[in-house]
């Protein structure tokens, strides 16, 4: 089973965990900007942030050979703090690198005009630099912040078939779906989805736009729930086929959009030769 | 455009497989029992971009690269000539050096880089700020192109920052032609420790027999590596034993070298 995470913070885990993931089959991963649990207090520590991104995760990644590849964003919960804000100045030098996917993670939090300001023009920045947009849906008043984030999607200058709207559940997915936005599915203890509720849900809804992710930070939280998920599907009677298209193919083509995926682990060139590791979805 | 500091590396690469055994150092420093890439030679020329020529490794990368890429690159390099410089934001050649790597590919990003940077002329100044908001794979470039385009050693505090890091990558590009020259006894000392620490191949380390050569103290530390390693029940790297032969011969050059005129 060949796997790839479409949404985990890796720079919260340990080394121990990109063993545990190769060892389960995840061979790529993204990691979104996001809050790192303590508030930052200045766009330096975004800059050291993005940096370790951009380095030093894709180098721990590789030596397990997995692909890391990364979002920037100022995230919604710090687009309230003006001493953080600065830090939208400072993207589009980031958004041109090499293994940034994605405007991410991007979206709401406590739904306030800070917000609707952060996330209108990341969506902006996104449609600027040819990138497709990773948005979180907020976890108070779910529903109301998926259709007000939909309502600033349809607004933007980023077509909706380019954004992956996260963290959706039963009481989301319809209309999400409906949008023609791609589905995330974070399947993490307690607050988020289950493999149970997962499997029933990719049962009702089918596998066309889903992605399934762990969303392991440094909460309590499994990095191997993606492969839990496949397990379970296989054991319910989905096919080989339609696992790989949730873990693996659904997440190419999604991130395959910036035409920045390299599945190669960084550094490492190997498996490669004139550029075929390369996939260049969108081109 | 002469290189005399140019000592190829090893040329048969061994590129290890997505199951090789991790190599990832420990968080304090202590060195893992993995496999230790070779250097890689992706431009099948031997060395690295840090030993080759610009026009040499220009002629060598075009063979190399696909039609498109090829196009790409000669374009980003008439960009980064007419336009060289730090203004504004972010300079054309600096949006080239961050893309190179999805237009060239990865095997050939480092080169493709290096050509860049030596398109534009980038001083130290600019090599400095293109190394501090890069990525890692930037950053050695940037490191690779040290000896091409910093006569003296105005951009030491790059090495340093490679050579403080844990990102093998780094401090192997970190140890090329420009360290050999400028770097100073006790920190070439301690960046030949890292490598045989980190499991750096020491072929990485430009100019190796010359700044070995009876270097008494680097010998004392070596030996007191092998003795360390030995009493936890380890293995002594093979390369330590090779680097301590080249400390028992010859009279002594341990320092930088003299200075060199820049070469391009």
């Amino acid at each position: 089973m060949r796997i790839f995470d479409p949404h985990i913070h890796m720079t919260s885990r340990t080394t121990d965990d990109y063993e545990a993931l190769h060892a389960a089959g995840v061979r790529a991963v993204v990691e979104p900007s996001f809050w790192l649990g303590q508030p930052r207090t200045s766009p330096d520590s975004f800059r050291d942030y993005f940096d370790a991104l951009l380095g030093w995760e894709p180098f721990r990644a590789a030596q397990y050979g997995i692909a890391h590849h990364c979002t920037i964003a100022l995230n919604p919960k710090e687009a309230n703090d003006p001493r953080c804000t600065p830090v939208l100045d400072e993207l589009p030098r980031y958004l041109v690198k090499d293994r940034v996917v994605a405007v991410g993670e991007i979206g709401y939090d406590s739904m306030t005009p800070a917000e609707d300001t952060a996330l209108a023009a990341q969506l902006q920045l996104a449609a600027d630099h040819g990138l497709p947009a990773l948005v979180h849906t907020p976890h108070r008043d779910k529903l109301a912040g998926l259709r007000r984030t939909l309502d600033v999607v349809r607004e933007s200058a980023l077509p909706t078939d380019r954004v992956l709207v996260d963290h959706l559940n039963e009481t989301t997915v319809k209309e999400a779906k409906d949008s023609g936005a791609w589905l995330g599915f974070s399947v993490y203890p307690d607050t988020k989805m289950d493999e149970v509720r997962m499997v029933a849900l990719l049962r009702a809804h089918g596998p066309e736009r889903v992605l399934v992710n762990s969303a392991a930070d440094w909460g309590r939280s499994d990095p191997l729930t993606p492969r839990k998920v496949g397990d379970l599907m296989l054991a319910e009677g989905f096919t080989e086929d339609d696992v790989d298209r949730v873990l693996w193919r659904n997440p190419i083509d999604f991130y395959g959009l910036s035409g920045r995926l390299t599945l190669d682990p960084a550094g490492t060139g190997e498996a490669t030769h004139e550029g075929n590791s390369i996939l260049r979805g969108g081109e | 455009m002469t290189h005399p500091d140019a000592t190829p590396t090893t040329p048969d690469a061994a590129p290890t497989t997505p199951d090789a055994a991790p190599t990832t150092p420990a968080p304090d420093g202590t060195p893992t029992d993995g496999v230790t890439p070779a250097p890689r030679d992706p431009l099948g020329t031997g060395t690295t971009p840090a030993h080759l020529p610009p026009d040499a490794l220009r002629t060598a990368l075009a063979e190399r690269l696909t039609p498109a890429a090829r196009t790409w690159l000669d374009h980003a390099l008439d960009e980064a000539a007419t336009h060289p410089g730090t203004h504004g934001p972010i300079a054309v050649w600096e949006l080239r050096l961050a893309e190179a790597g999805r237009r060239c590919g990865p095997d050939h990003a480092d080169a493709a880089r290096v050509l860049i940077l030596h398109a534009a002329r980038a001083d130290a100044d600019a090599l400095t700020r293109a190394y501090q908001q890069g990525t890692a794979d930037e950053r050695r470039a940037v490191l690779h192109a040290l000896p091409h385009l910093v006569p003296g050693p105005g951009a030491l505090p790059l090495v340093e920052d490679a050579l403080r890091t844990n990102d093998t990558r780094l401090v192997a590009a970190a140890v090329g032609p420009y360290a050999a020259r400028h770097l100073d006894a006790h920190s070439w000392r301690h960046a030949l420790l890292k490598c045989l620490f980190t499991g750096v191949p020491v072929d990485h380390a430009a100019d190796l027999a010359r700044r070995a050569r009876a270097d008494t103290e680097l010998a004392r530390m070596l030996t007191d590596y092998a003795a360390e390693r030995t009493a936890a029940g380890r293995t002594v790297p093979e390369d330590l034993h090779r680097v301590l032969a080249l400390t028992e011969s010859g009279t002594a050059a341990s320092g930088p070298a003299a200075p060199h005129a820049e070469e391009s």
